[in-house]
């Protein structure tokens, strides 16, 4: 064994002067590229990635520059990416479980309030100008505003000034009483307007408190702000009754208990926790989506590993002829990706045209309502995950009942043990501990076999009344998913990480179990 | 004659007896029946894929003027590119196999041949972290994601670099642990003379022992691409437009209760795209079967 020693961590790193320039390089890159961001980072606020990408460049630093972190350099690749896509996200649904986030409050507080602050209401009874657009050769615009009244307004940058205290003079008058030119700036004529309407559209110029902006290309009205922030008090107050909306839980709430539309991003503790648990309009159907969940793994596990079982028995009989051939055919379901076969499966189920039922037609006189009814669409998963998972569960049993040692069977023999006997308690009692781990770790599968769910059924039927999008079929996964992405008023990820938390610590106590079971710490400890 | 029927009978009885066919009829009965459940969906989406009225209202199991006009269709279709939905699966999957098979061999050979603190620890954390299945945080990964493309634009959401990052966060897991106990299995006197010579560490992993270890790299790679090609949910979440799809994500929307009119080109499609795993499939048999009694279970 070639070993490194602790003592002399000097001797490794010894590539050619050139390797070495090329790593100082690289590294210099590197460097350079981080200081690039530090600017951008400050500037829009991002403390955690500015933190993050600092650690990570001074990690990379050590680990090249120091002969001490040799070994480190051949780990440095993955444990990136485990640390950014894995171990990072993890931590991340930690944090936002415990949030409100979601639509409907994706900003900050002040975010928010500067997005209500710049809301105008339009005021007819102030008056209302008709514009002439100027453009100087920058690209700078400049309005003429005409008031009803034969008051003159001029606009640049954000603000309005009557014509008299502007510098700008209009000059060479057309027989329609418009201009040609403005100070420095040329009138924008005929079509032309429509070239920058994208532009003008978002001019605004304030003027006396209130603010000037277009209504149409013939017509500058007065808006007025709407609301006013008191950012001491944490709250907006609406200019034209005086309400106070205070923030409040993530959202900008009245003293009558009005709610302003936009709320802002906030921790809310236990909140969603307790939501999955006491808000009747998401716990029960929480309670549903958790309970099928269980169901559908266990039976999952138990439907496949019975036909596998059974199967590897028949199999394993060595006077059974065809074996090979048998062996090829029945695998086939197992190598075919899964995606394709639930599409497939969907169509066969599809209750009005569908194979399935135009063959059950005849026998029944009736199809059956597979997708449509919640009893009947489990079962039509459950037949689809039997036909998806049997070849699987019959590989793993064949290797298990070849492990037996035969003498067992001989002496069963002796004892004048008939063919059941055998099978009850030699075969099934040895595989079942041999298979123990695998049938955990296939319970845990199914726990989150979105694929299959949603492929099939998409969760549906749906539960009514749900607060969220929740079918009778649904798993926590795919519940999940719909919560996040597939929701009519918006997502809810601070829910949707609520509940992925819950399966992360199902599927950790389970794989815990597994590892107990298998021994795998003892073997990690033994091999590593 | 009677009696040389009789006897032809006899003859043949004995012959089923000697190959003990007879008192196993039983047996073949149930796994015929189990071959035909098998053989259902695979039977029914071949023989649609060759009957050209192209709706699943009007299918049948031997299709009139069988053709192959549904993979003209396919080949045709504007509206749903499924050549490049074809071409973006293939591309990522080859890339994350790619890049997998590096960082795999890289960190098993530190953990094969290197010895440094933390060495132990380190194999155990990633058998603990890699339990949780990646897309239980889609929620974080999407927002992560999301915010990655607001500083780099080629790697936000919708974009096929973004969607390998996410894939290539499972690298470091069982396919590591893998490779390490390949490695392990390779003599070391090839390196300890090459060490005499002068070769760093990164040499010998690159010229002895990752020759030397082909074929455990080989199957990495061909897991990895195969679970890469299957895989849904982080597809679904991470793209939308649809000259950005991967087959899986694609076909489910392409089919999307369009049974009726689709019925025949989706089928086409699905046999284009289930080839290319099953023959993978075939091939790695002996491995991944290997593998299965191990506690892998397939994705």
């Amino acid at each position: 064994m070639i070993v490194f020693s602790r003592k002399r961590p000097s001797s490794p790193p010894a590539g050619g002067p050139v390797g070495t320039v090329v790593k100082i390089i690289l590294l210099g890159i590197l460097n350079a590229l981080a200081l690039w961001a530090l600017p951008v980072l400050l500037d829009d606020r991002q403390y955690v990635l500015l933190g993050g990408l600092f650690l990570g460049v001074a990690c990379i630093d050590y680990v090249f520059l120091s002969p001490r972190a040799y070994p480190l350099r051949f780990l440095l690749p993955g444990l990136f990416f485990m640390a950014l896509m894995v171990v990072y996200p993890i931590g991340y649904t930690v944090a936002v479980s415990f949030t409100n986030f979601g639509t409907g409050h994706i900003l900050t507080l002040e975010q928010a309030m500067s997005q209500y602050t710049s809301r105008y209401i339009l005021k007819e009874d102030l008056p209302a100008y008709k514009p002439q657009f100027f453009r100087d050769e920058s690209g700078h615009f400049a309005v003429l505003l005409t008031g009803s009244d034969g008051q003159q307004l001029v606009g640049i940058g954000d603000k309005a000034v009557p014509l008299a205290e502007s510098p700008l003079k209009p000059a060479d008058v057309n027989n329609d009483g418009t201009y040609e030119k403005l100070g420095p700036y040329q009138a924008i004529t005929g079509l032309n307007v429509f070239t920058y309407l994208s532009t003008l559209q978002n001019l605004s110029y304030a003027y006396r408190g209130n603010v000037l902006k277009m209504r149409s290309l013939e017509e500058f009205a007065t808006y007025v702000p709407q609301f006013r922030a008191d950012k001491a008090r944490r709250a907006l107050i609406d200019f034209q009754d005086g309400t106070v909306y205070r923030a409040v839980n993530g959202n900008f709430t009245s003293a009558k208990g009005v709610s302003l539309d936009i709320g802002y991003k906030t921790t809310v503790g236990w909140r969603n926790f307790k939501d999955l648990l006491t808000d009747r309009r998401i716990s029960a159907p929480f309670f549903r989506v958790f309970s099928w969940t269980v169901i559908w793994a266990f039976l999952s596990v138990v439907e496949t590993f019975t036909l596998g079982m059974f199967l590897a028995v028949l199999l394993n009989d060595r006077r059974l002829n065809l074996k090979g051939l048998y062996r090829v055919l029945l695998i086939i379901p197992y190598a075919m990706p899964a995606f394709i076969s639930a599409l497939i499966w969907r169509g066969l189920f599809n209750t009005e045209i569908g194979v399935i039922n135009r063959m059950l037609q005849p026998i029944l006189g009736r199809g059956i309502p597979w997708l449509q009814d919640p009893f009947w669409a489990k079962v039509a998963l459950l037949i689809v995950n039997l036909w998806l998972g049997f070849p699987y569960a019959m590989l793993v049993s064949l290797g298990a009942l070849q492990s037996i040692p035969g003498e067992l069977y001989e002496a069963a023999m002796v004892d004048g043990a008939s063919g059941w006997q055998q099978f009850s308690r030699i075969t099934l009692p040895l595989i079942l501990v041999a298979l123990a781990p695998l049938l955990i770790a296939s319970f845990a599968f199914n726990f989150n076999n979105f694929t299959v769910i949603y492929l099939v059924t998409r969760g549906r039927p749906a539960i009514p009344n749900a607060l969220t999008p929740t079918g009778a079929t649904d798993i926590l996964i795919s519940y999940t998913y719909r919560m996040a992405f597939e929701s009519g008023n918006g997502g809810n990820y601070g829910l949707a990480s609520a509940v992925s938390l819950l399966i992360f610590l199902i599927v950790g106590a389970l794989s815990w179990i597994n590892f107990k079971f298998t021994g795998a710490l003892e073997e990690v400890r033994e091999n590593a | 004659m009677l009696e040389a029927t009789a006897a032809i009978f006899r003859r043949c009885f004995r012959w089923l007896r000697k190959r003990s066919i007879l008192n196993q009829l039983w047996k073949h009965a149930i796994i015929w029946m189990t071959i035909a459940f098998a053989l259902f969906p695979v039977i029914w989406i071949v023989s649609a894929a060759l009957d050209p009225t192209n709706s699943l209202a009007s299918a049948r199991l031997i299709p009139k003027d069988a053709s192959f006009i549904n993979f003209r269709r396919l080949l045709d279709s504007k509206q749903h590119p499924f050549l490049i939905w074809y071409f973006n699966t293939f591309k990522i999957g080859l890339v994350t196999a790619t890049l997998v098979v590096s960082i795999t061999s890289l960190a098993g050979y530190a953990f094969s041949r290197l010895r440094f603190k933390g060495r132990r620890s380190g194999l155990f954390a990633i058998l603990l972290i890699q339990m949780f299945p990646q897309m239980l945080a889609m929620v974080a990964i999407y927002l992560i994601i999301l915010s990655i493309g607001q500083y780099i634009p080629g790697m936000g959401l919708d974009t096929h670099m973004g969607l390998i990052l996410v894939y290539l966060g499972g690298a470091m897991g069982a396919n590591v642990w893998l490779a390490k106990g390949y490695f392990d299995t390779i003599p070391h006197s090839i390196e300890e003379s090459a060490m005499i010579d002068g070769a760093t560490p990164f040499q010998m992993l690159w010229y002895i022992v990752v020759p030397l270890a082909r074929p455990i790299l080989i199957v990495i790679f061909f897991l990895q691409f195969m679970s890469t090609y299957s895989e849904f949910v982080l597809a679904r979440v991470l793209l939308a437009s649809s000259n950005k799809l991967t087959m899986a994500v694609g076909l489910q929307m392409f089919i999307s209760d369009q049974y009726a009119k689709r019925w025949g080109v989706f089928a086409a499609a699905a046999l284009l795209g289930a080839i290319p795993v099953m023959i993978l499939f075939w091939i790695l048999q002996k491995q991944l079967v290997s593998g299965l009694t191990r506690g892998a279970v397939k994705g």
